[in-house]
């Protein structure tokens, strides 16, 4: 519940000088202050494949330098088509280009591809199969901006899409790794975007990216963590903290979200009554936490427990992020937080 | 064949296309055939006169692409690729059938010629522009049409895709609209107004014309100077047309969106329309 608009901030009322964090750029950085980073995975992956592939064009709608594509731009000029503020026309136009032979790579914010230009991906792209990569930034709760910005429902929207390939990479190296394996599959793929100085997470665990897999990426025996996109990140952050607490997470990543790795999750979830844990930066209608929970019960499969961490079925805060992570639940310290209280019920 | 020979040839193409909408109307006994009727010209003179293609081989890379944005007027076009030889004439009693190649609705899975899947409207403006800016990759001198509807005006989508033809001075692009003045709630503009129409393509940097568009003398002069016009611009012919136009008895309905036509009538209509073929 949001506080009226007619009351001011409370520190300006009571005089408390407790420090405020400031929601700073649209695009806040996921990382944190000590951790490895790389600039772009995704804008430098995409130019260095189409050094090898002249079937590739980039297309945006006005979002370049917020979707990293700035850097495909940079190195190859001729094969990027600036179509204005217009994410219908975005759509439409890459539909045209990939029905020539091209494949177009189209960048925009996931709240305007799945809010604003579902019909387009859906008719013109996805019921005709046609070789169209959408790559959003600001998935989930990733910005500060307020629901106009938050794509917190992008994946239970395209989850109901035919033919659609859905993607929710955790860090730099798995962006870099998914953009030649979506290259080389011939269809329609959405996936969601981390830009800017990216994480780089997975590369301590020897994780290979492969599309369509779920991976195991620490293994435990008292709960099993399955998430996808930057809360990979934080669940292997929590995990390491669990151990200090003597619990034992394993940690199963899900970048795919679609076609789902059924067979991997419903072996995991049989291996011996962990309580399950689905974490996840969208609401938790619809995404992966639903998906997984389908798939299980139509698996048979009952593990002990079953939960939930994601956004909730509400219009978000505006605010900081690491702020709005904490209120929200996507927070290191409240996914270990979570996990610890459900154990220990 | 002279100018005067070829346009004769051209009314008798619009007047088969008409026939074959009509039988497969029947095939129904309902559907959009006032439309059919009504652009059954333009789609003669741009399958007849304006656009490249191979009836044997539908997807030959060096044919002029021809979008239908509006999928409720498959039948139209399903009566001028059966005319092209694109579809064979006896599917015309398949229309709208189970397991039919011509569904009600044009898509682009189902029916060879049949370049997008139409119906969601405000799709196919958008989609030429892609294609017209995949061709001049290609350094193809191919064009693209998309014929469109003025319902289709409407959409925010179509003015999107307007306003990027102009400026990337698509000149390899040619826009039909339909302007029947009837949509599915009544009178097209009585819907929304969304005249005066040429001077809006104009300040979009379109070439406009607006012709009768069931004036083939007049629709072929459009089209070839939409083809040969010099200067960098997407072009635009807007075609007033009749709904039903040939049919006297179905012109007069003043609800004819979606057209029920009674069995014994589907006889008269073919008759009005053979009738043409004989003056």
């Amino acid at each position: 519940m949001r506080r009226s608009k007619y009351i001011r901030p409370a520190h300006l009322e009571n005089g408390s000088d407790k420090p405020r964090l400031t929601t700073s750029a649209m695009i806040a950085s996921i990382a944190g202050p000590d951790q490895p980073t790389k600039p772009a995975p995704f804008g430098n992956a995409l130019a260095a494949l189409a050094h090898k592939d002249d079937g590739i064009v980039g297309m945006t709608a006005d979002l370049a330098k917020y979707t990293d594509l700035h850097v495909f731009r940079s190195a190859h000029p001729d094969r990027f088509y600036q179509m204005g503020m217009a994410e219908q026309l975005l759509m439409m136009s890459a539909a045209g280009m990939a029905r020539e032979g091209f494949q177009p790579w189209v960048t925009t914010y996931a709240v305007f591809a799945s809010r604003r230009a579902y019909d387009f991906i859906c008719l013109a792209i996805a019921e005709v199969m046609l070789d169209v990569k959408i790559v959003c930034a600001l998935p989930g709760l990733t910005t500060g901006y307020g629901p106009s910005h938050q794509a917190t429902e992008d994946l239970a929207m395209f989850r109901g899409m035919p033919n659609l390939t859905i993607l929710d990479p955790c860090d730099a190296s798995e962006i870099e790794q998914a953009v030649p394996a979506i290259a080389a599959h011939k269809g329609p793929v959405y996936m969601r975007l981390l830009r800017g100085n990216v994480p780089l997470v997975l590369d301590e665990y020897g994780y290979k990216f492969e599309l369509g897999k779920a991976k195991l990426i620490r293994d435990g025996k008292d709960t099993l963590i399955i998430s996808s996109g930057l809360m990979t990140m934080r669940a292997l952050e929590a995990a390491k903290h669990l151990q200090k607490d003597g619990v034992d997470a394993a940690v199963l990543h899900v970048p795919t979200i679609k076609p789902l790795d059924e067979g991997t999750i419903v072996a995991e979830c049989r291996k011996g009554g962990r309580l399950v844990v689905v974490a996840e930066n969208h609401t938790v209608i619809g995404g992966l936490g639903e998906a997984v929970a389908g798939t299980l019960l139509r698996a048979g499969v009952l593990p002990p427990a079953f939960r939930q961490i994601g956004l909730p079925d509400e219009f978000l805060e505006a605010g900081a992020l690491p702020t709005l992570h904490d209120q929200y639940g996507l927070s290191t310290l409240k996914v270990t937080e979570a996990v610890k209280g459900w154990l220990s019920k | 064949m002279t100018q005067i020979g070829h346009n004769i040839a051209l009314t008798e193409r619009a007047r088969r296309i008409r026939r074959h909408a009509l039988r497969m109307g029947e095939v129904q006994g309902q559907g959009y055939i006032a439309q059919a009727l009504g652009v059954a010209d333009i789609l003669a003179v741009s399958y007849f006169h304006a656009t490249n293609y191979r009836s044997e081989d539908p997807e030959w890379e060096d044919r002029d692409r021809f979008l239908l944005s509006i999928g409720h007027y498959a039948i139209a076009l399903y009566a001028a690729l059966i005319e092209a030889k694109i579809v064979p004439e006896d599917e015309l009693e398949t229309y709208g059938t189970d397991d039919s190649r011509l569904p009600m609705s044009g898509m682009a899975a189902y029916t060879p010629g049949m370049e997008i899947t139409g119906g969601s409207l405000g799709h196919g403006l958008g989609i030429a522009v892609g294609m017209a800016l995949a061709l001049k990759r290609k350094k193809s001198s191919s064009f693209i049409y998309n014929l469109f509807s003025d319902g289709e005006l409407d959409e925010g989508s179509t003015w999107e895709a307007a306003m990027s033809a102009g400026s990337y001075k698509l000149d390899n692009l040619i826009g039909i609209v339909d302007v029947n003045q009837m949509q599915a709630d009544g009178p097209s503009i009585g819907v929304l107004n969304f005249e005066p129409l040429a001077p809006k393509f104009e300040a979009f940097g379109w070439l406009v014309q607006r012709v009768d568009g069931n004036d083939i003398d007049a629709l072929v002069a459009a089209f070839d100077a939409a083809r040969n016009y010099v200067e960098a611009k997407p072009r635009i012919i807007i075609c007033d047309t009749k709904m039903a136009k040939g049919v006297p008895f179905l012109e007069a309905r003043d609800r004819n969106h979606f057209l029920r036509v009674e069995p014994h009538e589907w006889a008269e209509a073919l008759r009005i329309i053979d009738a043409g073929a004989e003056a």
